[in-house]
């Protein structure tokens, strides 16, 4: 099919070729009388009119590209049921946004190009000269200015609205770790508090290099999926082991890098569980799509021996989004969102940092251990204070280092 | 003797025919004139191999992971094992695509080019302030280009971090191989490319400030003057912080420091860096990365302003508006680099205040796409192909321009920062709208560059086909990206969520495809009319502007005896009173007559 393709690319473009010599030899024959032979080769009246017409037709062609897109693509964006509380608004936002720049779009895109078709020229017409209107200037920069604040206003309150949180807001802390090329994810456990951390820490099964001298760090818990509690504001501490990476929920309209030697954070709370999200009928009708393609293709695979594809069944994903070396396109991370109640049955089913790292000295050196477990609960049990909490102002960035 | 010599002898006979050797007339050549088709013959090259590596990846992206010959055949087998391209090969080509067609096609193919063509000409200067320093501008660019060329044939391949080249991934080899000898090619290119550039935007503006001719005054300037002359001064402000940046980037992959790194652990080690921010890097980059894409729309708009003006037999409408918001535009673009930054980490507040200034740039962007749209409004248009490439880039100027508005919207962003939803939003105002203008000023200045005509039916076919082939390409993408799908990535097949996006890549690539072939007809039209074009007259588009009063054939000093003595600005086209429709600025003022121009 595609060598198809390629082949017919190919002829059509020797035909192309062809005809252009063809062409070009043809006009210049001289055929009227000109002034000067260059005349030749300058618009003449049949040519503004037939490009004219062009124009006034290329509009159309504009128009239809949008109505076509829109309907045949309009329902893959993003741009409702988002499953975030701050979702709403930068839906809302984008909504007003885009019909406001596609009313200017179909108003300008109109008056270019039928201007330029009524304008086409004609011999013996003159243009009118008409240089400036200094009112009409004002007319369109003062329209712009009031359109735009409005937008730019109503954008950074919901960018305040998103960005920041209160000291006095409950969350839970989640460090999202990048890495080329996956995640890591490392919940605050009970104390929630997230264990400083830098990568000269990082051993064994102690991926995201919590500093185990922290005592914060011992209930931490590392875990393989991301999963999140419904309708709680949960603020990821997003951290990265080698380059720049991104952590990027479409979603949850949740973006921001992850940058080595410094802690981001992006705070989210999550509205709608992935298994509400898998019944709605915008979902259902993604999904469909999918799936019938993916059958389309597990058959063409059949054919030639190799396993067929799995369906598939909606998820919520996080897809890395800043360029980050060879397998950036494929970084997996399965993430979801349920009930507070079977999140805490989840959590509590996991095994922290703490008893990991016990369990791995054990298998290494089974008598010590015992002791040492023992005191660390101990400790972390007495330092639970104003202190040791997490930081809960705005400046991002709270240094991890060792 | 340079041009600022001769310009103070009045009277003096400039008939320069003394017989040049082919070396000084059209290889070391000081002539403005000459050095504006040598950048616009190697803008052309580097144009031809970016819009080949794009039909590549495109393919790449529509027929993921499958194997062509077309990839055995240019990237061999090291880079595309059993014809299947490498997955880190995808980078370096987006990589490379970016970097030659930003800098090299749309920075020097553009001002380069018309800077030097016209600047000595439409302002009556005999040559640039400085013969010597252009030609030196030019040959530090071939230089430039010869190196960045080099580095795709390095083993390790070429630099593959994104033309935005972020460490840390930039920075360490071990995190991608394109980052070792590909990546330090690159930036001995790019510090080579902005030395050049520098040059010539030295020249630019000495050669306007001092080398006008009798009666032209800055007010009398045509637009395309203003415009070339402004995107001179906003290059000399904003390339020597790329080459800082470049720098010391340099010296955090050479000599051990720690600008831009800190806290790594890689290939099984942490690292010695400590202290230094990948943020850091990025406001460096952004703070020229800004400005650039604007010293890359600005000529283009220069252009427009001419070609339509000329075309369509009217003045441009609002002369002043338009001078005022180019300076508008300079200046403000200075000013939102952080917008490209807006999820990088850094402090919410700084996104608040770019959201505020990028909105605001919004303003003479629209002021200009207005008057354009009046300046047409009963015309008389004569349909020439650099009048049509002008209407298409001012149709998708405001295309691209538009979407402008989400992205530069901080709350926005956050949703469609890094997909394709920017994807089309920079290739709708760089790759189609300026290279619009690019291709106007070709076909208009073409005349006056090679004394011979462009073949005007294979003009209307290139521009026809290549329009609906534009838009068929980038118009698709905003939704792919408002769907959530990342840029700069190798395949879309790990995530089954893309899996029904498949058909409209297909679609895109194919329109890419025929997109990129159809340019063969302008580069035939392109050379053939360079030896077999039609001759052309001195002043074919009946324009006002001093560079059409020259003589067709070139020499030294481009006018015979004294220079134009200039009375008028240049858009006195369909003047009430006169019968002519068009007034060259060297015309005199009848008794009574006031110029139309700035009052």
């Amino acid at each position: 099919m595609t060598s198809l393709l390629i082949i017919g690319v190919v002829v059509l473009l020797g035909i192309a070729l062809w005809q252009l010599t063809k062409i070009f030899h043809l006009t210049q024959t001289m055929r009227k009388s000109y002034a000067h032979e260059s005349e030749m080769q300058i618009a003449s009246e049949k040519d503004n009119n037939v490009n004219g017409y062009l124009l006034f037709g290329f509009l159309v062609f504009i128009y239809a590209l949008m109505i076509y897109s829109c309907t045949e693509w309009g329902y893959m964006v993003l741009m409702s049921n988002s499953a975030s509380e701050h979702g709403q608004d930068v839906d809302l936002l984008m909504w007003i946004t885009m019909i406001l720049i596609f009313t200017v779009q179909i108003i300008t895109q109109f008056l270019l190009h039928y201007f330029s078709f009524t304008a086409r020229g004609i011999k013996g017409r003159k243009a009118k000269f008409y240089a400036d209107n200094d009112k009409l200037e004002l007319v369109w920069t003062i329209i712009p200015v009031i359109v735009l604040s409005g937008l730019i206003g109503y954008g950074l309150f919901a960018w305040n609205d998103i960005m920041y949180y209160d000291e006095d807001e409950e969350v839970m802390y989640v460090e999202v770790y990048a890495k080329q090329f996956g995640w890591d994810v490392r919940y605050a456990g009970e104390d929630n508090t997230l264990g400083k951390a830098n990568v000269r820490f990082i051993e064994g099964i102690n991926v995201t290099g919590a500093d185990m001298s922290d005592p914060n760090s011992y209930d931490d818990i590392l875990a393989s999926e991301l999963r999140l509690p419904l309708g709680k504001k949960v603020v990821f501490k997003i951290r990265s082991q080698d380059v720049l990476h991104s952590a990027y929920f479409p979603h949850f309209r949740a973006q921001m890098n992850a940058v080595p030697g410094m802690v981001t954070q992006f705070p989210v709370v999550p509205t709608i569980t992935t298994s509400e999200m898998r019944q709605l009928p915008e979902t259902v009708k993604k999904v469909d799509k999918i799936n019938r393609l993916r059958s389309q293709r597990s058959q063409e695979l059949i054919a030639k021996g190799e396993e067929a594809l799995m369906p598939y069944e909606f998820d919520y994903v996080l897809l890395c989004n800043k360029i980050c070396g060879r397998s950036h396109y494929n970084m997996q991370m399965k993430v979801i969102v349920e009930t507070q109640e079977d999140f805490d049955k989840w959590l509590a089913e996991q095994k922290t940092l703490g008893e990991r790292l016990a369990e791995q000295e054990e298998a290494n050196n089974p008598q010590e251990v015992i002791e040492e477990v023992t005191e660390n609960e101990e400790m972390s049990a007495e330092n639970i204070n104003e202190e040791d909490i997490e930081a809960t102002d705005e400046t991002i960035g709270t240094e991890f280092r060792g | 003797m340079s041009a600022l010599e001769h310009n103070l002898e009045h009277g003096h006979e400039h008939d320069h025919h003394h017989d040049q050797p082919f070396i000084t007339k059209y290889i070391f050549s000081t002539d403005h004139k000459m050095i504006a088709k040598q950048f616009l013959l190697v803008g052309i090259i580097m144009g031809i191999i970016g819009v080949g590596m794009s039909v590549l990846f495109r393919m790449q992206i529509a027929w993921p992971e499958e194997s062509f010959r077309v990839f055995s055949w240019l990237l061999g087998d090291d880079f595309a094992p059993g014809g299947v391209m490498r997955n880190d090969i995808y980078l370096a080509l987006v990589t490379m695509h970016g970097t030659l067609m930003v800098f090299f096609v749309l920075t020097a193919g553009l001002s380069g080019t018309f800077s030097n063509l016209l600047i000595p000409l439409q302002i009556g200067a005999r040559d640039m302030a400085s013969g010597f320093m252009n030609m030196l501008s030019f040959w530090i660019f071939a230089l430039s280009s010869i190196v960045m060329l080099s580095s795709l044939f390095v083993e390790s391949g070429p630099a593959s971090a994104g033309w935005t080249i972020y460490p840390p991934l930039s920075a360490l080899e071990e995190s991608i191989p394109g980052s070792g000898t590909g990546m330090t090619l690159w930036l001995i290119s790019m510090a080579l490319f902005i030395i050049q550039s520098l040059m010539g935007s030295l020249n630019y503006i000495v050669t306007v400030l001092n080398l006008r001719t009798e009666g032209m005054t800055m007010t009398r300037m045509p637009l395309t003057v203003w415009a070339l002359f402004i995107t001179a001064i906003v290059g000399v402000v904003s390339f020597p912080v790329l080459l800082s940046a470049a720098l010391l980037l340099i010296m955090d992959r050479s000599f051990g420091t720690s600008f831009f790194l800190s806290d790594i652990y890689l290939a099984g080690e942490v690292l010695h860096y400590q202290g230094g921010s990948p943020v850091l890097f990025e406001h460096l980059f952004w703070f020229l990365g800004h400005p650039e894409v604007y010293l890359v729309i600005l000529p283009a708009m220069g252009i427009s302003s001419e070609v339509i003006a000329c075309n369509a037999r009217k003045p441009i409408f609002g002369y002043r508006a338009m001078i005022v918001s180019l300076l508008a535009i300079a200046f403000l673009s200075t000013i939102v680099w952080g917008h490209h930054m807006f999820v990088s980490g850094m402090n919410p507040f700084l996104g608040s205040v770019f959201t505020f200034t990028t909105l605001l740039i919004a303003i003479p962007s629209a002021v200009k796409a207005f008057n354009y749209i009046t300046t047409l409004w009963k015309g008389n248009i004569q349909m020439n192909p650099a009048m049509l490439f002008s209407i298409g880039f001012v149709s998708t100027f405001i295309t691209g321009g538009l979407t402008g508005i989400v992205l530069g919207d901080s709350t926005l962003d956050i949703q469609v920062h890094d997909t394709y939803f920017i994807i089309a939003h920079f290739h709708l105002v760089m790759g189609v709208s300026a290279i619009y203008g690019m291709f106007a000023g070709i076909y208009h200045w073409f005349p006056k560059m090679f004394g011979r005509m462009m073949n005007k039916n294979l003009g209307y076919i290139h521009f026809w086909i290549t329009a609906i082939c534009a838009y068929g390409v980038f118009f698709p993408m905003h939704f792919l990206g408002l769907a959530g799908l990342p840029r700069r990535y190798y395949s879309n097949s790990a995530f089954p969520m893309f899996d029904d996006m498949v058909d409209v890549n297909i679609l895109i690539t194919i329109f890419a495809i025929v997109g990129a072939l159809i340019q063969i007809v302008f580069l035939y039209n392109f050379f053939s009319s360079i030896f077999y074009g039609k001759r052309a007259s001195q002043n074919p588009w009946k324009s006002n502007t001093l560079e059409w009063t020259a003589p067709v054939e070139h020499f030294h000093g481009n006018w015979y005896g004294d220079l134009p003595v200039v009375y008028r600005w240049p858009y006195d086209y369909s003047k009430p009173g006169f019968e002519e429709d068009y007034i060259p600025q060297n015309v005199p003022l009848r008794e009574g007559e006031k110029d139309g121009g700035a009052h």
